[in-house]
């Protein structure tokens, strides 16, 4: 029996990229949140770190923040439990990858006889396989409490654990209007649902059946992911950093970018249970395909004039920095952005005059054009939902403990059991 | 797959053995927490998905985290974690009796057809497991269900001292 090489390499694949896809907006989210916050609190934001005078608006400083972590001695305080201090990061960050091997991306993609599902695994139970697996997440956080053997870091261990299993319920709960609707626990079912109209212009998208089940769902996962306004594992006024004291280094840095997973892991839930994952309103699959070289035009005209619209205005911002700018090669950043900008745009108004007399597509670029689309569609409601993470990180203040435990047991599960009974309610009215 | 299957039994007693033996009760729950999650290994390979997915839910993820958020709050010190002395005695009687029931298993299941079963299409699946629940196992479901409710009732009834 010869083994599927092309199979392996295949799952593979959509394994790296869907980590790919995590991990690289980690550093983009660091840089969301301090550009984010200087917004908000009206201040200019990093903007001082710059490679031969490239500072992308302050997206450098994440470069030299990982070269200061890596710099950085990984103090082992004498006090601490070694073997469970060392594990606890990698715990918490391993088990939050491991769980967007259910996400689906895109619808499948059908290539050469093959018919490849847009998911690392298309799993029977589905989204129940993302609950369980970051239910084993609080192990990560626990255990670096305990093992530190810091009253603070205890208290934040604790603080976290009873905040996660009590959120743990009202997430759960609001998951089942979703299933309800949908009759299915799986992601990519469940997304394929959301592309069907409702009353011939709305699309069925999670929130528009379950507007109620959408908003307790997004703020479990809001306290699910340890984010202000629930953020008193890490209340630094009470104590001190939380369960990460202790830590320094890049073991710190784990957990810093195991929280920015977090949060690409639940704007990635919320996304495709509730806006539609990788459907594009109005336009399902098979249109998409059908009409793929208009999409294809259309991507590439628009991809290349906004290239060459920001070339311009990279152009006049490094003319305006010829007098008091700094004096150095910053000054030349507009020009180098320019410049590059201008190859881009130029390269993808040439491929749209290439493409230009073409009525149809063939079938692998049909499909392409529909997958590179659909991905995009993801992408930009991930990260939109990481960017409302951010904005309410900035804008709310953040609760105290008995107010975090009052709203999650007394307000959010009963609230949770309404939207069941109403949901349950509302489909038998319905006659399905 | 056999590999698999040795791999996550031999898991699975370790971590039951590591349970008993650990003097620290935090590593005695991690212990547990890899037994447990060995034997979800052992049900996703035995085609029943949804209890693999429930028994990392509720056994590793829920169960386990209550309990270790006890032990937490203990804050046991050093003397009551001290090693005590070894019964030579109890170990050896204990050691006697699994030789003689690990004997007499292997003597009587060693060499028993497993019965060949007939898995229909939703083995395991949440819709095979579900339609079970509400259909041929509906009286114990709802039972278990009271069972249940009489629990929260009576924590508490405990837990409240004027109600």
């Amino acid at each position: 029996m010869t083994p599927n090489w092309v199979d392996f390499a295949i799952i593979g694949g959509k394994a790296i990229f869907i980590w790919a896809f995590a991990l690289s907006l980690i550093p983009v989210l660091i840089w969301f949140e301090r550009k984010g916050a200087a917004f908000i609190q009206d201040r200019a934001g990093p903007n001082r770190a710059a490679v031969l005078g490239i500072r992308l608006a302050g997206l450098i400083h994440n470069i030299a923040d990982v070269v200061k972590l890596l710099m950085k001695e990984m103090m082992i305080p004498p006090q601490v439990n070694r073997t469970y201090f060392m594990i606890a990061p990698v715990l918490g960050f391993t088990f939050i990858l491991t769980s967007f091997a259910v996400i689906p991306w895109a619808d499948h993609f059908l290539v050469a006889g093959r018919n490849i599902s847009m998911q690392v695994a298309d799993l029977n139970a589905g989204i129940l396989y993302i609950l369980a697996v970051t239910s084993l997440n609080v192990y990560g956080i626990v255990l670096a409490g305990w093992s530190s053997n810091n009253k603070f870091a205890l208290m934040g261990g604790l603080r976290s654990t009873a905040q996660m299993i009590s959120y743990e319920i009202p997430l759960g709960l609001a998951l089942v209007g979703v299933f309800m609707v949908f009759s299915t626990v799986q992601l990519n079912e469940i997304v394929r649902g959301q592309g069907d109209l409702l009353w011939g212009f709305l699309p069925r998208w999670g929130v528009v059946v379950q507007p109620l089940g959408a908003i307790l769902f997004i703020v479990a996962a809001f306290a699910e992911t340890n984010r202000n306004p629930f953020d008193l594992p890490e209340g630094e006024s009470e104590i001190v950093a939380g369960y990460h004291v202790e830590y320094s280094g890049m073991r710190f840095a784990l957990f810093y970018m195991g929280e920015y997973a977090a949060m690409v892991l639940s704007a990635a839930m919320i996304t495709t249970l509730f806006f539609g994952g990788w459907q594009i309103p109005w336009f399902p699959t098979e249109t998409i395909v059908a009409h793929a070289h208009v999409w294809l035009k259309v991507m590439l005209g628009v991809g290349g004039v906004g290239a060459l619209a920001f070339a311009v205005i990279m152009f006049i911002w490094a003319r305006r920095m010829r007098v008091g700018g700094f004096g150095d090669m910053r000054d030349q950043e507009g020009n180098v952005l320019g410049t590059l900008n201008i190859l881009v745009g130029v390269a993808m108004l040439f491929f749209l005059f290439k493409v230009a007399g073409m009525n149809s597509l063939p079938e692998w670029g049909a499909r392409t054009v529909t997958l590179v689309a659909q991905i995009s569609a993801f992408a930009v409601k991930t990260i939109f939902w990481c960017w409302v993470f951010i904005w309410v990180r900035w804008s709310l203040p953040r609760f105290r403990y008995d107010q975090l435990m009052r709203l999650g047991w007394k307000n959010m599960i009963p609230l949770s059991f309404v939207n069941i009974l109403l949901t349950g309610l509302v489909l038998i009215l319905m006659g399905k | 797959m056999a590999i698999l299957f040795y791999i996550f039994a031999a898991l699975a007693v370790l971590g039951g053995l590591l349970m008993v033996s650990l003097r620290n009760p935090l590593s005695g729950a991690f212990s547990l927490i890899l037994s447990l999650v060995s034997l979800a290994g052992l049900f996703a390979m035995l085609n029943a998905e949804f209890v693999f997915i429930l028994q990392v839910l509720v056994y590793a993820g829920a169960i386990m985290v209550l309990i270790i958020f006890t032990i937490m709050l203990l804050n046991l010190n050093k003397e009551e974690l001290e090693e005590p002395p070894v019964a030579w005695m109890r170990l050896i009687f204990t050691a006697l009796v699994c030789a003689v029931a690990a004997f007499g298993a292997i003597r009587i299941f060693g060499h028993v057809e497993a019965p060949k079963i007939e898995m229909t299409a939703d083995f395991g699946s949440i819709e095979g497991v579900g339609r079970l629940m509400l259909s041929d196992f509906l009286y114990p479901f709802e039972v278990i269900s009271l069972v249940l409710l009489v629990a929260v009732v009576g924590v508490v009834l405990l837990a409240k001292k004027v109600i």
